[in-house]
């Protein structure tokens, strides 16, 4: 299964080569009011897969799924006859509609000045006409949480206390249709003892003594435990007092879910002093943390494991840490977090690599990751981390229907999303490169 | 960073040496295997022979002669050795010669590091040659050199003795320094334009014209007998542009526009020359007729678009349309990392473009070692050429697929089981090694102490810098810092 024999090889590029007769998103006045997918072997990642399964959606949520449902009259149907029906793929950290041209500053909102902006949340400035939405989507990716002050390719990451990541899926005319959760965690980008960093300005590598960069970031830990602790204060006052005997701060207004432990902090760090230090500031202060990137929490397993801190993981495919660390270690990984019993999920970090989320589970599988967690890695791990997998993560009534059929294995390379729908919508798979392919594969010969 | 230098050389001991080599067998037989040949189809449970580094004979009926090394490789994948027609490993130091517009006159060969971890890591994703490249910051950019990754050996022995040497030049953003602010206080480069760019090179040829010119005329009147002649001065600078002129040196040539690439092959054509390969080229195909038309090669990403301007229209469809066209296209890394990783991102062609599994793995054998001039040794398997392979658990195009061994010359140079079994032995020495630092440091300051306290007594003696014991990650640059300084000045 898991590998494509030769012939079929060529059955699969004859079957890509005939056009799709999905309509194209955005729908008409005519959407149907339920559809049913039916005929498909139906991977509900809550139980074991369906063969010959049908999935019912009505109104933006799966209302049933089964071997024997009956179709209701006015649904749509869907034959999906030969392909494999999952959740839609979940990226948990990106900077989708924050980021559209990386180089160019003012197609990005990622970073804003400053280190400590809690009030900042990315919802605000997601752009649902970015161009990297329909080509994210169109490879299995139904919903993200873009996350402000997070690296991506040729992003700089920015600020300590960088804002608040939002969880929004894929498809709709404006933010609010799209919005899943306006804040799912509070971004912190952990300081990090670094003797040698690169000086864009000189293009150089810049060495510091040890002592001077432990000093900046021991004022940086101290800083962020200062914040933490003044918005316990302004909890208490806003509780106790009137609001006639405090000051409305916005920023401490923002940090007061996270230190009442109701919204998590999604900690960004890599390597292992780092992420012992965050954990144990985190555990100080009575924040729930996740971790984000971890190159080394395959150091920490048993810390993380204890503390039950889960982890989005950076890109498996990645170079290690260190010069002697084991050339597969990115590789293996996760693997060795989920022997460990550590909860974790697949992300991007990224814009324009999001539509590599499965390539990147497909990887850690090729180095031992078993199948069922793999999928579960892109598809439902990152709903329970962040607290919405009662509505996202698993094919169960009752849920968001964000829904792909794939014509295979939806982590091999090859694969084909077939049918998309978002928020119960059937959606086109089209985009902007697509778009372009078509327009110039039709290009006529020049003339000589 | 000593610290750093002496755990690479630490690694280079206990991985370098080839286990054939002890050996030193010249017969080697890898046999069961499915060989995907790239020319003349796949061999079900198929055997390689290699003889003296090179394919004796590739079939399914070959019987193992006697005294041969054998390779059991029953369940596996044998495919040619990956070549990365775009990298930028194995140098030492910064990538790009910041500063002249035509930097012809540096070479990347004299600065090639042979112990750059990444060679090993490339090695250890089926990768065996690879073309080092400088950067993308001036029109005109440095000489580069072809290299087999062969891990542990010296400098002088990495370059693919044969490759003819190449030149890369640059169109775009990065030599009209878009995506790199000026910094304060120094006056901006020219070119400054697309428009510019066009010039540099232009003018670049004519000085190269003349002065190739002025040496014709010497050698001729020399040959002619003429005696008292002053050969004309030698220019550094200008000698590579001759050797392009007299194809004698590959073009390579970062670009990313349709507009540009064109302007490329105009100048070409007005010089003479050809442009050997258009490299990243991620609007490609748009004039796919004009490339492959003008001779030249396209090396290309499968997915990469967005990171900036020039790239907002690439399309993973690049690949495969450039091939439908005729253009004789491979799938290149511009990256340590996208270079173990070639496999994959050569399959994302059959998704994007409906390109067969065959033509999909040319991508990253045959068609760029066809671009690089060494197809007649690297690329495919067949009777005759390097036996530079790599030997997969699965179908390489598939995302399960992982590198068992990979072999260049006939040598193994990476071994999957060989690499895990020394993990424990390297954790224990690396131990043993930052135990003894670390008491030899506290011996250290322990000696430091006293002699601090003598020299209370001589106030006019300065005690000597303390040596501080090794802390953990100090001396390493972070993952971040690493790809900056890889990407500083524009590689890609």
């Amino acid at each position: 299964m898991k590998i494509l024999n030769l012939s079929s090889r060529a059955v699969l590029a004859l079957v890509l080569a005939a056009s799709l007769a999905v309509p194209a998103w955005p729908q008409t006045a005519a959407t149907p009011a339920a559809y049913a997918i039916k005929g498909g072997k139906v991977f509900t990642l809550a139980g074991a897969p369906i063969d010959n399964g049908t999935v019912i959606i009505r109104d933006g949520k799966i209302v049933a799924v089964g071997a024997n449902i009956a179709i209701p009259q006015d649904a749509q149907v869907i034959d999906a006859t030969g392909l494999e029906v999952y959740p839609g793929m979940f990226d948990p950290i990106t900077q989708i509609g924050l980021n559209e041209v990386s180089a160019v500053g003012a197609t990005v909102d990622v970073s804003e000045l400053g280190d400590y902006n809690p009030e900042l949340v990315a919802a605000t400035a997601v752009n649902p006409a970015s161009a990297h939405i329909p080509v994210t989507r169109a490879n299995g990716i139904t919903e993200v949480i873009a996350a402000p002050g997070t690296t991506g390719f040729d992003l700089q990451s920015g600020g300590l206390i960088a804002g608040q990541a939002s969880a929004f899926n894929l498809a709709g005319w404006t933010i609010d249709e799209m919005q899943i959760n306006r804040s799912v965690a509070m971004v912190i980008n952990w300081p990090t003892i670094q003797t040698s960093t690169f000086d864009f300005a000189s293009f150089s590598v810049k060495e510091k003594p040890y002592a001077d960069v432990k000093k900046e970031y021991d004022k940086s830990v101290n800083a962020l435990s200062d914040w933490l602790d003044r918005a316990r204060h302004y909890a208490q006052a806003k509780e106790k007092g009137s609001p006639a005997l405090y000051e409305r701060d916005l920023k401490l207004e923002a940090l007061v879910p996270v230190v009442e432990g109701k919204l998590p902090v999604l900690v960004i760090a890599d390597q292992e002093r780092d992420i012992r230090n965050a954990v144990d500031f985190c555990t100080k202060k009575n924040l729930k943390m996740i971790l984000g990137s971890g190159a080394e929490a395959w150091k920490v397993k048993e810390l993380l494991k204890e503390k039950k801190i889960p982890v989005v993981l950076a890109p498996t495919n990645r170079l290690p840490e260190q010069e002697d660390t084991p050339y597969d270690k990115p590789y293996t990984e996760p693997s060795e977090l989920l022997a460990a019993g550590i909860p974790f999920a697949f992300s991007s970090f990224g814009t324009a690599f999001s539509r590599r989320l499965p390539q990147y589970a497909g990887t850690a599988e090729a180095y031992g990751l078993p199948h069922d967690e793999a999928l579960k890695a892109v598809m439902l791990n990152a709903a329970q981390i962040f607290g919405l997998a009662d509505q996202l993560g698993t094919l169960e009534p009752g849920k968001l229907a964000n829904v792909i059929a794939t014509n295979g294995d939806p982590l091999e390379l090859q694969t084909q999303v077939r049918y998309l729908f978002i928020k119960g919508q059937l959606t086109s798979t089209d985009d902007k490169h697509r778009d372009l392919y078509d327009q110039y594969r039709k290009r006529p010969q020049p003339a000589r | 960073m000593k610290r750093a230098i002496f755990f690479a050389a630490l690694i280079v001991t206990a991985v370098a040496p080839p286990v054939t080599r002890a050996q030193n067998p010249t017969t080697i037989f890898i046999q069961n295997a499915t060989v995907l040949t790239v020319t003349h189809g796949n061999i079900e449970h198929g055997s390689i022979l290699i003889r003296d580094g090179k394919i004796g004979a590739v079939g399914a009926d070959l019987k193992a002669p006697e005294g041969a090394t054998i390779i059991d490789a029953t369940g596996e994948f044998v495919m040619p050795g990956i070549i990365d027609c775009h990298s930028h490993i194995a140098v030492d130091g910064s990538v790009n010669e910041a500063g002249p517009a035509v930097s012809s006159m540096a070479n990347i060969a004299d600065v090639l590091n042979p112990d750059d971890i990444n060679i090993y890591r490339d090695l250890a994703g089926g990768v065996t040659t690879a073309n080092i490249l400088h950067g993308s910051a001036n029109p005109v950019g440095g000489q580069t050199v072809v290299i087999k990754l062969r891990w542990g050996k010296p400098a002088a022995d990495l370059p693919f003795q044969g490759a003819l040497p190449g030149i890369k030049f640059a169109l775009g953003e990065n030599p009209k320094h878009s995506n790199f602010p000026t910094p304060p206080g120094i006056t901006p480069r020219y070119p400054g334009t697309r428009l510019g760019v066009e010039e540099v090179i232009r003018q670049a040829f004519i000085e190269a014209r003349e002065y190739k010119k002025q040496w014709d005329d010497y050698n001729q009147h020399k040959s002619a007998g003429e005696q008292n002649l002053i050969p004309p001065r030698r220019d550094v600078r200008l000698d590579p542009l001759v050797e392009v002129l007299e194809g004698k040196r590959y073009v390579h040539a970062h670009c990313y526009r349709a507009d540009e690439i064109l302007m490329l092959i105009r100048v070409a054509s007005e010089f003479g020359f050809k442009v050997r390969t258009f490299q990243h080229v991620l609007e490609g195909y748009k004039i796919a007729d004009e490339i492959a038309a003008s001779g030249a090669g396209g090396s290309t990403f499968s997915d990469w678009w967005a990171y900036k301007m020039e790239a907002f229209d690439a399309i993973p469809y690049n690949a495969a349309l450039m091939t439908e066209r005729g253009v004789i296209t491979s799938v290149n890394s511009d990256d340590a990392q996208e270079a173990r990783q070639l496999n994959q991102e050569a399959a994302k062609s059959m998704k994007f473009g409906g390109l067969s599994a065959n033509d999909a793995l040319k991508l990253i054998t045959l068609n760029p070692a066809i671009q690089l001039g060494i197809d007649a040794r690297a690329g495919s398997i067949d009777v005759g050429k390097d036996a530079d392979l790599a030997i997969y658990n699965h179908d390489p195009l598939s995302v399960y697929a992982v590198v068992q061994k990979t072999l260049i010359d006939g040598q193994v140079y990476f071994d999957r089981q060989r690499d895990i079994a020394q993990r424990t032995t390297l954790a224990v020495e690396k131990q043993a090694l930052l135990d003894k630092e670390k008491k030899a440091a506290e011996a250290q300051k322990a000696e430091e102490k006293k002699r601090d306290e003598n020299s209370e007594k001589k106030p006019d003696k300065k005690p000597s810098q303390k040596r501080k014991p090794p802390q953990n990650g100090d001396s390493n640059v972070s993952a971040n810092a690493t790809v900056a300084t890889a990407t500083a000045g524009g590689t890609r």
